[in-house]
């Protein structure tokens, strides 16, 4: 029997720690709704996931009810899109976004383009889409990947994407830039990714399954408290015990979602992934650790630490694990995140630095309006180039601010969060991003 | 077996236990364990039931203790238990 005491931690887990499942995501393959005309294939797109996710939204609600946990979001993820897209491919966004609003999900994710080697026709129309369809769209998520450990750098992509980062920054101006909240550039992207805005359902995937993302920076954090000056062995330790809490939960959710769907379960993906809310940072685990803010020196190495121990909790608990597993460092989804760049602690260059140790990468950053494009293609190819090289997943999702300045502050709103305007290093690279190309693929031996 | 923990919390009166227990008999729910104290002056009581005997589903017997929870004016939650053994047993 459960005891007293473990019941309370569970409840308090819950009430006072934010823990909470953040998503149940939905995979489904959309290879099969392929059509030359492209009117006939988005009818396909919304026939098809509003019959395979119909009763995700209430399944989850029930599962939320039944077992006493918040799940933040329901969502979808589809093959991406640029695969089954033989011409215009804006009437299968509208398709997709109908689709998402009719079966209730927060977000629907894979209006995407894998071009990591080259572009093919299909992705070049839908690179180009990106920004009317961000600005007219409400619930799709668009993602592009640029770059892998095995094909190189895509560096004609990499050029492409900073305009277009900026062009959708640029058509959502009144809401501050808000479409590009919604897009994001991977090096080295998953195929079984539950996290917005990276979301899509890989070819390699199953016909659908069930992906569960959990949270619970704040349970991390607390558990910390309580010890507090012991030694980094202790800290792991801690770590790794709570995580593997955590998980079990998650594991629980989605055998209960798939169960009852009767879809497949896929994964859950161990991220610890904070919010606005205070008590729900990733940041807050790392002053916690012993600096005064994140983006102190000893950051990347404590991140380094709590970003190892996730998983080792974690994996321990689910019997699959993927994603993107690990802890999310976004600046406008996390309080502390947002004070500590708002006080100068956190710079890009740090962020950058911290991203060589955790999942993702540099994640909801607000940058200048007038950051020309080619200083986000090279803020791109950084990443890219650290996923690349350390075979890892990298992501960029900025946000050029219209008509903001750094310093300023931009607003999202919900889990979106706010944050400061952060400077972007004013020298210039337009010869370097001009170039094009491919940068090869790495070496795998001689690592140095 | 669907077991399921039910906590009940508020300020402390005569005939709590049995109005809970009565309800829960009515719906024909068999109580497996009862743990209860007095936390600064609130009442908190967490019962481990068996779901199986009532006729009905999760949410249905959850509106079932509405009424008790009108009449007592108590915090009434129900959550199913394997969340308690997925995080706590191996």
């Amino acid at each position: 029997m459960i005891e007293t005491g473990e019941i309370l931690q569970t409840m308090r887990m819950i009430q006072e720690e934010n823990f909470d499942i953040r998503t149940i995501t939905l995979g489904i393959n959309l290879l099969d709704c392929s059509d030359p005309v492209p009117s006939r294939c988005a009818e396909r797109v919304y026939d098809k996931i509003c019959r395979v996710a119909r009763d995700l939204v209430a399944t989850g609600e029930h599962i939320e009810t039944e077992f006493g946990i918040p799940i933040v979001n329901k969502r979808i993820s589809v093959t991406p899109v640029s695969l089954i897209c033989q011409g215009d491919p804006i009437p299968i966004a509208r398709a997709l976004d109908r689709a998402a609003r009719e079966t209730g999900v927060n977000f629907l994710g894979g209006y995407t383009a894998l071009a990591q080697k080259g572009l093919t026709l299909a992705d070049e129309r839908l690179i180009a889409s990106i920004p009317e369809v961000m600005a007219e769209t409400e619930l799709l998520c668009a993602s592009v990947n640029v770059a892998s450990t095995r094909a190189g750098i895509n560096m004609n992509a990499v050029r492409e994407m900073g305009e277009i980062i900026l062009e959708t920054a640029r058509r959502t101006a009144d809401r501050d830039g808000l479409g590009c909240a919604k897009l994001v550039v991977f090096a080295n992207a998953v195929e079984d990714n539950p996290f917005m805005a990276g979301a899509f359902c890989g070819v390699g995937e199953p016909e659908c399954a069930i992906n569960v993302g959990v949270s619970g920076p704040g349970v991390v954090k607390v558990a910390l408290e309580q010890v507090r000056g012991e030694p980094f062995d202790i800290v792991a330790e801690t770590i790794k015990r709570t995580a593997f809490k955590i998980t079990r939960v998650g594991q629980l959710v989605a055998r209960e979602a798939s169960q009852r769907l009767g879809i497949p379960f896929g994964i859950v993906d161990l991220s610890l992934a904070p919010t606005p809310a205070r008590g729900d940072s990733v940041a807050h685990i790392l002053t916690e650790m012993g600096l005064e803010m994140a983006g102190a020196p000893g950051t990347t190495a404590a991140l380094a630490l709590l970003n190892d121990a996730v998983k080792k909790g974690g994996v321990m608990a689910s019997n699959h694990v993927g994603g993107l597993s690990g802890a999310f460092i976004p600046v406008s989804e996390d309080i502390g995140m947002i004070e500590a760049a708002a006080k100068g602690a956190l710079t890009l260059e740090k962020l950058e630095a911290m991203t060589c140790v955790c999942s993702v990468g540099l994640d909801m950053i607000a940058i200048p309006g007038d950051t020309p494009a080619a200083a986000i293609s090279g803020i791109i190819a950084d990443e890219a180039a650290i996923g690349m090289v350390n075979q890892k997943t990298t992501a960029v999702r900025v946000i050029p601010a219209p008509g903001k300045k750094a310093g300023d502050r931009v607003e999202f709103g919900g889990l979106l969060g706010f944050a400061p305007v952060m400077p972007v290093n004013p020298y210039g690279n337009d010869a370097f991003i001009a170039r094009g190309g491919r940068i090869p693929a790495p070496l795998h031996s001689l690592r140095n | 077996m669907t077991k399921a923990l039910i906590s009940v919390t508020g300020l402390d009166s005569t005939g709590i236990i049995a109005r809970v227990a009565t309800r829960l008999a009515e719906l024909n729910i068999n109580i497996l364990d009862i743990t209860q104290t007095i936390l600064g002056g609130y009442f908190t009581m967490m019962m481990v039931v068996d779901l199986d005997g009532a006729q009905m589903d999760f949410d249905a017997i959850n509106q079932a203790l509405q009424p008790v929870r009108d009449e007592l004016r108590m915090a009434i939650h129900m959550q199913r238990m394997d969340i308690f053994d997925a995080m706590h047993r191996i």
